[in-house]
């Protein structure tokens, strides 16, 4: 590591700058997120032989990840819970714990995937399939993003180093989370 | 408390290429913009050659085809705007001055800095090197409007289109990057003492251009990604035959478009009020006042996007909505020009040429104020939309933005950035040499554009409603003019890399200012400040009554 400029280091609002990057981060992604759900919402009311389509995803299993995904913003929660009282070898469990649960959603996503191809349904299957692909693929995208720094931030935790960066990748990951809560009623339950 | 690390022996590659320190970075935004803007100039060159002598060889490229100025006209609106005006204005200016303007050795995220220049960077390669692809460089305008832009058949340069989406999809990852480590930066790592209302003007400019970049572009993003499909994958989200929507993409690109004609804008005006400040020796007029306005033009200018839009077929009642908030926005632009002007007024002013270039650009930019009124208006703009008329609004908006405020930062910070003083002289000559072309340019092509020549046409004469040979003499003379401003800037580049070596020395503060870069030696140390600063005061308390100095540095206590 190299040395930390001071300017890292001073936090004239309170908030430390790791964790308002953060935010401006997130801040970035909800525009992405929003803009693209924003179209989607918008040709779907226009397009109503798309409800037809979406007969096509799987609910139970739409569902099933949703349990998944919200379990694994459990325990990063009580990752940064660990962090806090500088447990830093606890926080990492719970780090990996939350990245198996992304492991495990994308998993049942790649199965999920598997069958609609399998039936036919490729981004170029029309208007609802090809949202749907770049909407859960753009998503899974953050997924496996958010596992890959899950699994850094916890190797540095268990040596209990930079236990403020266990507070951010939650943030992140809730966000990740908070994103699939739009994704799921808005392409397997509004038919 | 020191910051200056121990100078550890760094190879040229860790030192100029892999460097975290935000001056190299700077360094790093400004050349390649540099670059970039040579290579867009040549482009505007060859297709000005085109128009003024249709069909005939341009020296220095050859035979200009149809499809050729298609890729000319297109790289060189893309270039200029997102590997020039960005870079320069934001990345380079923000870099160099965000840490040392609010007194702190380097951005809170140095890494983070670095990583954004080398996307950058890998953006402006990936676009040069498509003019190398089968067919060429995309040609179906920086707009990129689909189906033209969807379809390698229409657009004849199905890799280059390909590609220029890629590359302005990495570079606005780049900027995002690059802009929340400026947001993050500017809240979190001002000196002791620096309260909201003593930073000075221009930091606050590209901070709040950064978040409005960021609160724009997001849904471009996934627009481009979505056109990227549309081309390579067959899906049709722009494609009206298979339940797409080409209007899709004018709403995402606009939603993105006109906002960033102020995240370039708002830098600009930023660098222009320290000019005007340090060269009048005044204070700054209605700081505040400057602020609040410039909240407002940042949120209007998110309601007016569809004001390009007006001849694609939207819902009239919706063109008079945003014909009505497109003027509401130069309201605030105005208010903003009227406190420059008033900052000006009772100054002791020296027209040294930073100066020059910071009046250039209010009474430039003005005119491309001014008429913006016509286009914003959706019954005039009907008639004068897609005309030359537009191309020259456009450019008296953005050769002021992105050439006469980065030239007055430029010749401002010169000595700053490489610690010796430009020619003042040949700064002047290469000033009037830019100022005078660039109107004799674009007043023909506001005539041309009212008489009806339509953009993006390769040749008039082969079409006999837009041939009009009475206009050829004003295609010309604009031709000739852009000629004498390339011409000049010769003298530019002459001085700038003449006085590397060979221009006086600069001390630390040789134009007598107020603001923290001004406290260091030129150029300042590895990590800026030998002891950080406090601040006591704004950045603009020049001439204030019973001092001997006209000056008063923001770190001196009282």
């Amino acid at each position: 590591m190299s040395t930390r400029p001071i300017s890292n280091t001073r936090s004239v609002t309170g908030i430390p700058s790791a964790r308002l990057i953060t935010w401006w981060v997130i801040a970035s992604e909800i525009v992405i997120f929003g803009g693209l759900l924003a179209t989607y919402v918008m040709h779907n009311l226009g397009h109503p032989e798309w409800r037809a389509a979406a007969m096509h995803t799987n609910t139970w299993l739409g569902a099933l990840n949703t349990f998944v995904l919200l379990t694994s913003s459990l325990s990063a929660v009580l990752a940064f819970k660990a962090a806090d009282t500088l447990d830093g070898a606890k926080a990492a469990k719970f780090l990996r714990l939350t990245a198996l649960g992304g492991t495990i959603f994308l998993v049942i996503k790649g199965i999920e995937w598997t069958r609609e191809i399998h039936e036919g349904f490729v981004l170029s299957s029309g208007g609802f399939w090809s949202f749907y692909y770049v909407l859960t693929g753009l998503h899974g995208l953050h997924v496996l993003a958010g596992m890959i720094i899950l699994l850094v931030v916890a190797a540095d935790a268990a040596k209990n180093r930079e236990l403020q960066r266990v507070e951010c990748i939650g943030l992140y990951w809730h966000f990740v989370d908070i994103v699939w809560i739009f994704l799921f009623p808005l392409l397997y339950i509004a038919r | 408390m020191s910051t200056q690390v121990p100078h550890a022996e760094q190879g040229i590659f860790q030192k100029y290429f892999w460097s975290t320190d935000h001056k190299i970075i700077a360094m790093q935004y400004l050349f390649t913009g540099m670059a970039m803007g040579l290579i867009g100039g040549y482009l505007a060159y060859v297709f000005r050659m085109q128009l003024a002598f249709p069909g005939h060889s341009v020296p220095g490229f050859g035979i200009v085809t149809p499809g050729e100025y298609n890729t000319v006209v297109t790289m060189h609106g893309s270039i200029m705007i997102f590997w020039v005006a960005m870079p320069v204005l934001i990345a380079a200016f923000g870099n160099f001055l965000i840490p040392l303007m609010i007194g702190c050795d380097d951005m809170a995220f140095p890494r983070i800095n670095r990583l954004s220049y080398q996307i950058f960077l890998l953006s402006a390669v990936v676009l040069v090197a498509s003019f190398l692809v089968k067919g060429g460089a995309f040609g179906g305008a920086w707009t990129s409007y689909p189906p033209l832009s969807a379809s390698g058949a229409y657009n004849l340069t199905p890799l280059g289109a390909s590609l220029w989406l890629v590359a302005v999809a990495l570079e606005f990852v780049a900027f995002l990057l690059g802009g929340v480590n400026f947001i993050v930066t500017a809240m979190n790592s001002r000196a002791p003492g620096m309260t909201m209302y003593d930073i000075p003007m221009v930091v606050w400019m590209i901070v709040l251009a950064s978040i409005m970049f960021m609160a724009s572009v997001g849904p471009l993003i996934a627009g481009a990604v979505m056109l990227l499909f549309d081309q390579t994958l067959k899906t049709g989200f722009y494609d009206p035959a298979r339940g797409g929507d080409p209007l899709l993409w004018q709403h995402l690109f606009w939603f993105f478009g006109h906002p960033e004609v102020y995240v370039v804008l708002l830098p600009a005006i930023g660098i222009v009020a320290e000019l005007l400040t340090v060269f009048a020796r005044k204070k700054l007029f209605g700081y505040k006042t400057i602020l609040y306005t410039t909240w407002a033009t940042v949120i209007i200018s998110f309601l007016v996007w569809a004001h390009h839009q007006f001849v694609a077929g939207i819902d009239p009642r919706m063109a008079n909505i945003f014909s009505v908030t497109t003027l509401l926005v130069s309201v605030p632009i105005t208010e903003m020009v009227f406190l420059y002007i008033a900052t000006l007024y009772g100054g002791s002013i020296r027209f040294h040429t930073p100066m020059l270039w910071a009046v250039a650009f209010v009474a430039e930019f003005m005119i491309g104020g001014v008429t913006g009124i016509f286009l914003g208006a959706s019954g005039t703009d009907i008639y004068l939309h897609d005309t030359y008329f537009v191309i020259a609004h456009f450019h008296y908006t953005f050769v002021p933005i992105a050439i006469f405020s980065v030239f007055g930062g430029l010749t401002y910070w010169y000595p700053k950035m490489f610690g010796r003083m430009l020619n003042d002289t040949l700064g002047k000559v290469h000033f009037w040499g830019t100022a005078i072309p660039f109107n004799l340019i674009f007043i023909p092509l506001f005539i041309t554009g009212a008489a009806g020549d339509q953009r993006r046409t390769y040749n008039y004469a082969l079409f006999a409603e837009q041939s009009r040979p009475v206009l050829q003499h004003l295609r010309m003379f604009a031709t000739f003019g852009l000629l004498v401003m390339l011409l000049f800037q010769l003298v530019f580049l002459f001085n700038f890399f003449w006085s590397l070596r060979h221009g006086r020395r600069a001390e630390a503060n040789p134009w007598m200012a107020n603001t923290l870069e001004w406290t260091v030696p030129s150029p300042p140390p590895h990590g800026n400040f030998a002891k950080l600063p406090t601040v006591y005061r704004g950045p603009y308390e020049y001439g204030v009554p019973g001092r001997i100095d006209d000056y008063w540095p923001q770190d001196v206590p009282n």
